[in-house]
């Protein structure tokens, strides 16, 4: 089992003062190399659900067991290296780092993991995904679909065990839809890393053999936030 | 990848305000070097505070404007004494010694001052118990000439070297003539006298146009002496009996140095006479005397200049070294003002960072270390800024001023440029390090 998640509670506190809970897991599981979709309403709390998961964000109570360490109990300076080893994400807004050309972005994931940076590893990566002849341009120059394909090969720089996706498909074009949605979940499966993916399209979603709603697991009623979300 | 490059990309990424930001300290650092060069110029001409005569004489005037031109070489004299002046010192029974020293041009090639004066100047001592050690003997003929140490090793003469000389100083063209021989080399003395051309007193004169226009000597001889009717009358006389020799040799042409020899003493001037006493109380004696005429001068050469460097120059250097500083400060303000206000626009960049990973104190790192590259950067580009321009105008203000500047001499302060560089970057960085320190990396991510 690559990911656990019990009797995990986050609320925010809004500016009013005001407490707002999003979530309420009792119990919520994945096991190594499995992949899953999570869809749910937006403002139903699937991107809080994934930062908690790497550990950008902690929950209130509960417990994040990713390769069978609690993640929430780590001190921070150890979670942010246990995350940049173990889970790998891609953003929806891809999230590259404009200074750094396609291959340094990849290396740069690697370099905050305190292991060796490895370049050829880095090259073949880029080479995976169909970007071995752009590995030094800077992702200004680059279509979307090639960026959310630099950052799939960043998110899987350091070999995670776990790969995070928050709706990694949902600005790039349909024909980049399918070509990053087989990358991503071709990789994985070739080197056993659990994927975890939000989408709001119910044409990815129906690509996947498990689809977790929300909702059927999260005790948080999402309809109280309903009016106040977009 | 570590954390200097990841800092160095962040910099190059934002090449017009980190450039803009790192040229401002680099500006900074740049004045700071070359107050430093002028003022190590400044005080190394100004080092020599004694020296080995009582008394500085010379026409009425600025006691510092003499003492600037007779012992630190630095200013042109604005009037002369006539040499028959220099003759009637020497008789006065409180005078033991009196050098004579003419001044006017510069050598041709590193604009040296040229001094005329006579074989004792190098005989006695320069300042208390230091007397001068050369290599070589004595000036004797016309054009020999002792130089130096500096200028011997500025201009690579030696002994039996030959040079010619400029007219008037920096701005002319004007080459004269005349070929001067080195009979002897100077060891250092780290005085003025290092950077000086001593030619025969003579041969000064026998330079083109070092005389004045005979109607003028007449007129100021006229003035000098006008208390004096005989020695006035002979001085007269003299010029008379030139005019007349002219006349004759401009229907006769004869050649030049026959011509030369020729001049009369009442024709010749010099700038400024050295005096020794007999006794202190001769001096205080000669000094009040001079005083109460209206021919000349004495002064204490030395006390003019330390009441010029510890009233003036050594505040004005104070006050510019502060205001320098104060600039480097203002560019480390910019600095932080840029770093800062890209801090915003970084949120985004620094979220993405510690998702993948990057622990509080790498980002903390990465900014600092932009602050440094930035503070550093402009520093070392300021420092040798700073040299550069001191090497490429130091014949300028040597020529013009007298200084000479030693453009690579690297002051002691400028060892404390450096510490004090990053201590500005540590300063300049960690604020907005500190921003990036606390980014909350969810939000950020969201922004
Ligand atoms: N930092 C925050 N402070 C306060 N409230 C927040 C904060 N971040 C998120 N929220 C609120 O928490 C709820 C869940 O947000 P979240 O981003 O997890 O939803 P989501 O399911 O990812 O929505 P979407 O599908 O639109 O991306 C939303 O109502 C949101 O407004
Ligand atoms: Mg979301």
């Amino acid at each position: 089992m690559s990911l656990l998640l019990q009797d995990v509670t986050k609320s925010y506190r809004e500016p009013g003062g005001r407490v707002l809970p999003v979530l309420s897991i009792e119990k919520y599981e994945l096991v190594q190399g499995e992949q899953a979709v999570l869809v749910g309403s937006s403002g139903g709390g699937k991107t809080t659900l994934l930062n908690i998961i790497s550990g950008i964000l902690l929950p209130d109570s509960g417990k994040v067991v990713i390769d069978g360490r609690n993640i929430v109990e780590m001190p921070e300076a150890i979670r942010d290296r246990y995350r940049a080893i173990r889970i790998g994400i891609v953003f929806q807004t891809f999230n590259l780092l404009p200074a750094f050309t396609a291959l340094e972005n990849v290396l740069l994931g690697m370099s905050f993991s305190g292991r060796k940076v490895d370049r050829p590893f880095a090259e073949n990566l880029l080479q995976r995904v169909g970007l071995a002849h752009r590995l030094n341009h800077s992702p200004s120059k680059m279509s979307v679909g090639e960026q959310q394909r630099v950052a799939v090969a960043r998110a899987l720089a350091n070999k995670p065990v776990l790969l995070l996706a928050d709706e990694p498909t949902a600005n790039v074009d349909s024909d980049n839809q399918s070509l990053i949605l087989n990358l991503i979940r071709d990789t994985c499966r070739e080197n056993n890393v659990t994927l975890l993916m939000v989408t709001h399209s119910p044409e990815v979603a129906g690509a996947f053999s498990r689809v977790d709603r929300l909702r059927d697991f999260n005790r948080v009623v999402a309809g109280r936030k309903q009016e106040v979300s977009k | 990848m570590n954390l200097f490059t990841i800092a160095w990309k962040s910099v190059r990424q934002r090449r017009l305000a980190s450039g803009l930001t790192a040229l401002s300290i680099a500006l900074g650092v740049m004045l700071m070097v070359l107050v430093l060069v002028i003022s190590g110029a400044v005080e190394q001409a100004f080092g020599q505070r004694s020296i080995g005569y009582q008394l500085l004489v010379g026409p009425k005037g600025s006691d510092l404007q003499l003492v600037l031109s007779a012992v630190y070489r630095i200013q042109p004299p604005i009037e002369n004494l006539p040499y028959m002046y220099y003759e009637q010192l020497k008789k006065d029974r409180r005078v033991q010694v009196a050098v004579p020293l003419a001044f006017g041009d510069v050598t041709e090639v590193g604009g040296f001052p040229i001094v005329g004066t006579t074989a004792e100047y190098f005989e006695h001592p320069y300042a208390p118990e230091r007397k001068f050690r050369m290599r070589g003997k004595q000036i004797v003929q016309l054009f020999d000439a002792i130089v130096g140490a500096e200028v011997a090793r500025f201009n690579n003469w030696d002994v039996g070297s030959q040079f010619s000389i400029k007219h008037g100083g920096a701005d002319s063209e004007d080459v004269h003539d005349e070929k001067f021989t080195v009979v002897a080399v100077l060891e250092a003395t780290g005085t003025a006298n290092d950077r000086t051309v001593f030619l025969n007193l003579e041969g000064f004169y026998a330079i083109e146009g070092h005389e004045k226009p005979i109607d003028e000597a007449e007129k100021r001889l006229r003035d000098f002496y006008a208390s004096e009717p005989d020695v006035l009358d002979n001085a007269i006389a003299q010029l008379e009996e030139y005019r007349r020799h002219q006349a004759e040799s401009a229907s006769a042409p004869e050649d030049h140095a026959h011509e030369h020899e020729k001049t009369p003493v009442a024709m010749k001037e010099v700038t400024a006479i050295l005096v020794r006493t007999r006794s202190d109380f001769d001096a205080i004696n000669l000094q009040s005397d001079l005083k109460k005429g209206f021919q000349a001068m004495a002064v204490n050469p030395i006390a003019p200049i330390n009441r010029l460097m510890t009233n003036v120059l050594g505040n004005v250097q104070k006050a510019l070294v502060v205001l320098t500083g104060m600039i480097i400060l203002v560019s480390g303000i910019s600095i932080f003002v840029s770093i800062y206000n890209s801090m915003s626009d970084r949120k985004k960049e620094i979220g993405i960072m510690r998702a993948l990973g990057a622990q509080r104190t790498s980002v903390f790192a990465i900014v600092l270390a932009e602050s440094a590259v930035l503070c550093f950067g402009g520093g070392v580009i300021g420092w040798l800024l700073g040299h550069g321009i001191a090497v490429v105008a130091s014949p300028t203000v040597s020529m013009k001023t007298g200084l000479l500047l030693n453009p690579w001499a690297v002051n002691p302060w400028e060892f404390v440029l450096f510490p004090v560089m990053l201590i500005l970057a540590v300063l300049v960085g960690f604020l907005p390090g500190m921003t990036a320190y606390k980014t909350n990396v969810a939000d950020a991510l969201q922004s």
